[in-house]
This record gives structure tokens, sequence and C-alpha cells, in this order.
């Protein structure tokens, strides 16, 4: 009786798992992989085959376009981990107890705010007739309006910017659960701050790290906005490309092949992460 | 303090470095913000006086963002595709999180790992798969039924869907961090004074659980709120404020209204995270 209960029990609460799992996730990319090998051969006929993937290897564009956009994703996921540990650590660390509060709550408002809102105000300040220009020639550092839009360098800072607090707020909580005399006790037996860092604190925030940089990678990869406002038409964004197949091209065929791709090759670059840190999915995004 | 051996110039520049990072993280906010207020058809400089007209202000070439109806629409439809999917999701969540915390059964950590993949696909690719399933769903029944399903094609249900899918990721995340918490001895001894299981889920376990689900409920609604890459997919004639912002921004070109329209809803959604971390601290005993 007792034990038909539990039983009983835990059916009804695998059921919503269930639905929401095998509904939304794994039988919309089944079907988006079974899509993705057809071929059309003739208006309305369809046959099997790996037209699609043939046409994405033949044409450089397109795996131009995915390389770029992992390899931009990499340098964007690396410089958010560069420029957001050391705010980490002084958030959980250094900052007093009253401003440490004060300033994650900083840190995670903005997180809140749209991606559109924030690519909209960097195109504010950063267009021709945006702040920065208006300000350089007002100062008289420059005689002609500047133009910081359209440019890599200009969709990796915006990109970064976008991301980086899904660093931060990760980092912030495994630092945080760090005994400050694991660092102290690295002092005292010799370490100078290198080796501390190198030895005691990565080491110890390493799942935090990991989970903020798988994070950090796969929104970056699938990011759609950012790249495309601050980038202009030709950021040449792999996710562009799945637009333009899927809603302008109206070809779901080769839009679901590209979609595929593109899941393969992040799920690759995170598989590859995990490998080399020696961590794993369950305990470092899990977590966090 | 965790650093002993401290050198003062080293600490200067360290708290400058943050400080400098704080205004890189504020800066496009104010900017979006801020021109909110200028008196000019343009969001740019030089500032040409205070004014309450991109808010207020009810006719054109001025019009305000509490007069502008697609706008007013596409905060609608926001806030009803955020209401539908913050209260699933919160409710997949605590089932989720009752059974990953209580419930034993095979497999359970590779469940576990299927909870959170949600999060790590990107949001491009949970638009475009759940649009073809509902699209070759609906293609099949019309051909076979000759019946048009009329809500498997892009529209709200999907969008609310599609949200969905990842928000509840989220959801069960937090839920699961708070169940985790709980204290066994509290079940135990309302059970012992004679309170049915039911009983004892309404009146001590859901209540322990309240204010992670208060919290996860304003979460998955601000995300669904703020959400682009899923829903630009999933889209029908029914847009939400982020799509129509957009297609503003990318088409007619900018004016300050679309700053009213950034101000609102930094304030509105800072407020919201406000109060969804205030809800998550214990009460001070």
């Amino acid at each position: 009786m007792q034990s038909d209960i539990k039983r009983l029990s835990l059916i009804l609460l695998f059921a919503p798992f269930a639905l929401w799992i095998l509904l939304l996730i794994i039988l919309p990319h089944l079907g988006m992989v079974v899509l993705s090998l057809r071929e059309k051969v003739a208006p309305r006929v369809y046959e099997f085959g790996f037209g699609n993937y043939i046409d994405f290897i033949n044409e450089p564009i397109y795996w131009n376009t995915l390389l770029r956009t992992g390899s931009m994703s990499i340098l964007v996921t690396i410089l958010a981990l560069l420029i957001g540990f050391p705010i980490a650590y002084y958030i959980a660390k250094i900052a007093g107890r009253r401003s440490r509060g004060a300033l994650f709550l900083l840190c995670l408002i903005p997180l809140w705010v749209s991606d559109l809102i924030r690519a909209f105000g960097w195109i504010l300040l950063l267009r021709e007739t945006g702040v920065f220009s208006s300000f350089l020639q007002w100062s008289g550092m420059v005689s002609e309006p500047i133009e910081f839009l359209y440019n890599d360098v200009t969709v990796v800072m915006g990109l970064v910017y976008t991301v980086i607090l899904f660093m931060i707020v990760p980092l912030v909580s495994t630092l945080d659960g760090m005994d400050d005399a694991m660092i102290e006790a690295g002092y005292n037996l010799g370490g100078n701050g290198y080796t501390v860092l190198r030895r005691i604190i990565v080491p110890y925030a390493m799942p935090g790290i990991v989970s903020g940089c798988i994070v950090v990678f796969m929104m970056t990869a699938g990011s759609y906005l950012t790249p495309i406002l601050l980038g202009g038409k030709n950021s040449s964004w792999f996710t562009e490309q799945i637009y333009d197949q899927f809603i302008t091209r109206f070809n779901w065929e080769s839009g679901a092949a590209f979609g595929f791709l593109l899941l393969a090759f992040t799920s690759f670059v995170v598989w590859l992460g995990l490998k080399l840190s020696g961590q794993t999915l369950a305990n470092t995004v899990a977590k966090s | 303090m965790a650093n002993p051996n401290k050198n003062p110039a080293f600490m200067f520049g360290y708290r400058l470095y943050v400080a400098a990072f704080f205004i890189f993280l504020a800066a496009p906010l104010i900017a979006a913000g801020a021109f909110a207020f200028n008196d000019s058809l343009f969001p740019a400089l030089p500032w040409q006086g205070f004014t309450l007209d991109w808010f207020f202000n009810d006719t054109e070439p001025k019009l305000g963002m509490f007069h502008d109806r697609r706008l007013l629409r596409g905060l609608y439809y926001s806030f009803i595709i955020g209401i539908l999917v913050s209260t699933l999701s919160v409710f997949v969540g605590t089932t989720n999180a009752f059974l990953f915390v209580r419930g034993n059964f095979p497999a359970k950590n590779f469940f576990y790992i299927l909870m959170i993949l949600p999060l790590v696909i990107p949001g491009v690719i949970l638009g475009i798969s759940i649009l073809v399933l509902a699209s070759n769903m609906a293609n099949g029944v019309e051909d076979r039924f000759n019946l048009e399903l009329e809500f498997l094609r892009p529209g709200i249900l999907l969008v609310v869907l599609g949200q969905f899918s990842f928000i509840t990721t989220i959801t069960s995340l937090v839920i699961t961090a708070r169940l985790k918490k709980f204290d066994y001895s509290m079940e135990e001894a309302a059970l012992n004074l004679g309170a049915s299981r039911i009983q004892v889920l309404r009146s001590v376990t859901l209540p322990f659980l309240r204010p992670a689900m208060i919290a996860a409920g304003i979460v998955g609604f601000l995300v669904s709120f703020e959400n682009f890459n899923t829903t630009l997919f999933l889209v029908g004639s029914e847009s939400p404020l982020t799509i129509t912002m957009y297609d503003r921004m990318a088409k007619v070109g900018s004016t300050p209204v679309l700053n009213a329209v950034s101000f609102f809803l930094i304030v509105g959604s800072g407020l919201l995270a406000l109060i969804s971390v205030a809800v998550q601290r214990d009460p001070p005993s």
C-alpha cells in the first residue's frame, strides 16, 4: 500500500518532466534532424539524402561563417573569463561585507535587461552621430565624425558585454564558498600572489570557471541580436545564416541542417572543454 | 580579508579596474535610458532640454510610448506571454524539484542532465526545432484529415512553448536548490501530529518553498519578457515588445520613443529583480 502510493506519486511527478523533455526538446530536435536529411528533388517532392550537408561543405561561405562564429565565440569566452575573474574575486573575497551584496546586485540587474536594449545603448554611444564621436569632436581630438560600429572589435566587445555577467555570477558563488584560510595558508607556506592564484584559487574555482565558460560560449555562438545590430549586415554570424534560410529563403531543409550543424559544433567544443578540464556537465552547470 | 600582503598601489589599481568595469556595465544602459528625456527627434547629442513627451505626448511626430498603439500592444502580448510562461514553468519546476530531490528511480543522473540541457541549447535552435515539429504536425493533420490546426502555426502558443522549454530549467534549478535545504524533521513532526500527507504538503512543505517559487516566477517572467532568439522564429501576428522594438529599430530607424520604452523596461526589470532577490532572503529571526 505504502509503496503503491510512492510509485503513483513518482509517476505523477515524472509525467510533467517527461512531457516537457520529450515534446519540447527531444522530438523537435529529432524532427529537425529528419527534416535536414530531406532533399528537394522537385516542387513538393522530397527524397532522403545528405544533400543539405553536402551543400554546406561545397559552399565556403557557409563553413567559413561557422568557423568564424566558433572562433570568435571562443575568443569572447576567454576575454569574458579574463575580464570577469578579477571582478568576481573582488566581489567574493576583497569587498567588505556590505559592499559585497551591493556590488553583486549591481551585477544582477543588467542581467535582466534585454539584449536588445543593451545593444541599442551601444549603438547610441558608438555610431557616427553617437555620443563618443560627438564627444571626440567637441573636445577637438578629431575633426570628422567617427563610425565605431560595424567592425569585428565592436562585435567582440558587445558580445563580451552581453555575456560577461553569466561568467561572473557562477564565479562569485564558487569563490564565495572558498575558505579564506586556504589562501592564507598558501601565503604562509611562502607562496607569492601568482602561485597562490595558480595552485589554490584557480583549481578551487574550476567548476565555476567551466560552468561560466560553457554558458557563455553557448550563448555567444547562439546569439543573434548583438552581432547583427553592432556588426551590421556583414557580421557573418552563423545564426544569421539559419534565419536567412528559414525566414528569407524559406528553405527549411537547409536551415534545419544548419541548425543541427551549429548544435553539433558547439556541443563538440563544450565536450572538448569538459574533457580537457576534467569536469562533467553535472558538477558544473547544474551547480550554479 | 583574503589577501594578507597587500600592496597599496596594486590595491588602488585593482579598485580602479573594478570601478571601470562597473562604468562599462552601466554606460549603454544609461545611454539607452537618458535619451528618453531629450527634447529632440533623434536619440543623439546635443542635449536639447528635458521633456517627458516621449512618454506622454499624444501627437506625431513626437508620439509618446503610452499613446503608441503598436508598442502598447507589444507590451500587452509580452505581459500575457510572460505570465503564462512563468506560471507553467514554476509548476513544472516544482514537480521537477520534488522528482529530483525526493524521487528514487533508475538513471536519475542521466535525467538530471537532460533537465539541464535546454539551458545550453542555443535559443535559435530551440526556436526552429519547435517550429519544425509544430508545422509538421499541422501539415500532417491537414493532409490527412483536411483540418487546419491554427494553434500549431506560429503564434502565442508556440512562443509560450518555446520559451517554456528552456525557462523551466531555470525555475527547476532555483526551486531544487531551496528544496534541498528543507529539514525533513519538520514534515515528520507534522505527520506525527496526525496531519495527512496532503495537509503536510500544503501547510509545511509548500510554504517553505514559496520564496523560491516566487523568485523563480519573477525570473521566468523577466527571461520571457526579454527573450528574442527563440521568439523570433515562433512569432505570428501577435508580436511581443522585443520583436516590435527590433522591427522598428531595423526598419523605421530609431526615435527617442524607443529610449522611453528602454527606460521603462530597465526600471521595471530592475525593480522585479530586486524583489526576486529580496523574497529569497530568509527573514531575520
